[in-house]
Parts: structure tokens; sequence; C-alpha cells
């Protein structure tokens, strides 16, 4: 079966959705995603979904399934690159994407990541010394 | 008066990504701004799924439609499922009878101009959609 593709940077996964999804295709990256923070114990999910001309109630709740259980698994996920037509449609259609973190794109995205990772390091030093 | 129709079958996921990969080209083709664009093919998407999930697949008939002066994109997704037996309360936000958000149907008709829909119980269901083409946008 076809699948997209997962990228690990240091401690953190990439993903760049390059395809228009069916639902069996969306489903097997919320698996994979998971799976891999486990095994890679990754730190931070960055997805890229400026490819994507169209992201439908489907997909929107994907990316708040995969936001939740990274959380569950203490890692952050940042959605980034989402198109103005495509922000605009998901406030119609009723899609808030709550608890999901956004950047305009991939750079400020990493940055997102890194200063999470960062203010993390900071809190768990202080509660050591 | 339709000008131009395209009838699709929806008997799998696949041809959910057919039907929105073809209203997005009858939609460019009737010169729908960007943003018009990706509301009808969103809607699109939503119906064509609750045809197949739903209805347990049926028919997606697009059609570039012509009220003059005015120019459409109307598209209708037909099955021949268990039908709907309380359509107000399925258009309601957060109904839903299956595993999605239960934005599907009222999200698809805040997303169109026109949103038409009929249904049996045990007999089936059709929606029919329509975005007009806003002039000078």
């Amino acid at each position: 079966m076809e699948r997209i593709p997962i990228l690990k940077l240091g401690s953190f996964l990439l993903v760049t959705i390059q395809v228009d999804m069916h639902d069996q295709l969306a489903l097997a990256l919320q698996d994979d995603l998971t799976d891999r923070i486990v095994r890679d114990r990754a730190r931070g999910v960055l997805i890229d979904i400026s490819a994507l001309d169209v992201v439908d109630s489907f997909i929107g709740r994907m990316l708040g399934n995969i936001a939740t259980m990274a959380r569950i698994l203490d890692a952050e996920t940042v959605v980034v690159g989402m198109r103005p037509s495509v922000a605009i449609t998901l406030v119609e259609l009723g899609v808030s994407l709550q608890g999901i973190r956004t950047a305009l794109n991939v750079d400020r995205g990493m940055d997102l990541l890194r200063a999470g990772i960062d203010g993390e390091i900071g809190i768990d030093d202080s509660q050591e010394g | 008066m339709t000008l131009k129709k395209v009838e699709m079958r929806l008997g799998a996921q696949a041809d959910v990504v057919a039907v929105r990969q073809a209203a997005r080209s009858l939609a460019v083709e009737i010169g729908l701004s960007i943003i018009e664009q990706t509301k009808i093919v969103t809607a699109a998407s939503e119906l064509a799924r609750n045809t197949l999930v739903h209805g347990g697949g049926g028919t997606a008939t697009l059609e570039i439609v012509r009220e003059a002066p005015k120019q459409g994109l109307r598209l209708t997704f037909e099955d021949h499922g268990p039908g709907i037996p309380d359509i107000e309360r399925a258009m309601q936000d957060g109904y839903s009878s299956g595993q999605g958000l239960g934005l599907g149907l009222g999200g698809a008709k805040r997303l169109c101009s026109e949103f038409f829909i009929i249904s049996q119980p045990g007999a089936g269901t059709r929606v029919s959609i329509t975005r007009w083409k806003v002039e000078g946008a």
C-alpha cells in the first residue's frame, strides 16, 4: 500500500503531504507517525500541508488526532504551510483545529519545535537543581 | 441550462479523490476564484464521502450550469442507501452517525450558494449543491 514518507531530522519527524490523500492513506499516516514517535524517540512532529489545496473535515480530524496522540507520547506537533483559501474554508466548514499548533512555513515551524524543547530542558534543569 | 455534464461512480475511497479533482477542474474552467474553488471542492469531498460511507456508494454528477446571466458549478450526489430519517438533525453540526466530526452536511451547506437535499428512509439520498460564480471576483 502507498504511504506518506516520514523523515527523521535530529529529534524531529518531518512529513510533507504532497498527494491528494484518500481517507485510508490519511489513517495510515496517523498510525505510522504514532509508531515512529515511539521508535525514534521523537520530541516533535512537523507536518507541511503547503501542497494541499483541500483540507476537509476528515483530514482536519486526522491532524487533530496526530497532535493529540503525539502530545500523549510527549511530542509536540506543528502544522505548517496552510494556504489562505484552505484556512478560510476550514473556518466556514466549522473545523477549528483546536489544540493544533500552526506556523506559516517550515522555518518558523522548526523554530517553534526547537523553542519547545529548549523550554522543557530549562524546566528539567531547574527541577533537578 | 446544463453546459457540461460529467457523471462519476462513487464506489471506493479513490473515487472521492477523483470527484474532488474533477470538481476542481470544472471550477477552474468556469473561472471561480481560488477561495470559491476551495470551498466547492471541500464541500464535494464531504458529500462524496457521505455517499460512499453512509449511502454505501452511489454516483456524483458534476455540471456546469447557466441561468443567464450567471454561471455556476452544480454537484449532485445520489445513493440508494438507508436514507436519512431526520434531515434537520443530520444537518446540525456535531451530529454524526459515522466516525467523522459530524460537520459534513451542515458544513457543505455553508460552503455553497444553494443546497438541496432529499432523502427517503430505505430508498436513498440525493444532495445537490451549486456554487454560482460571483461576477467580478
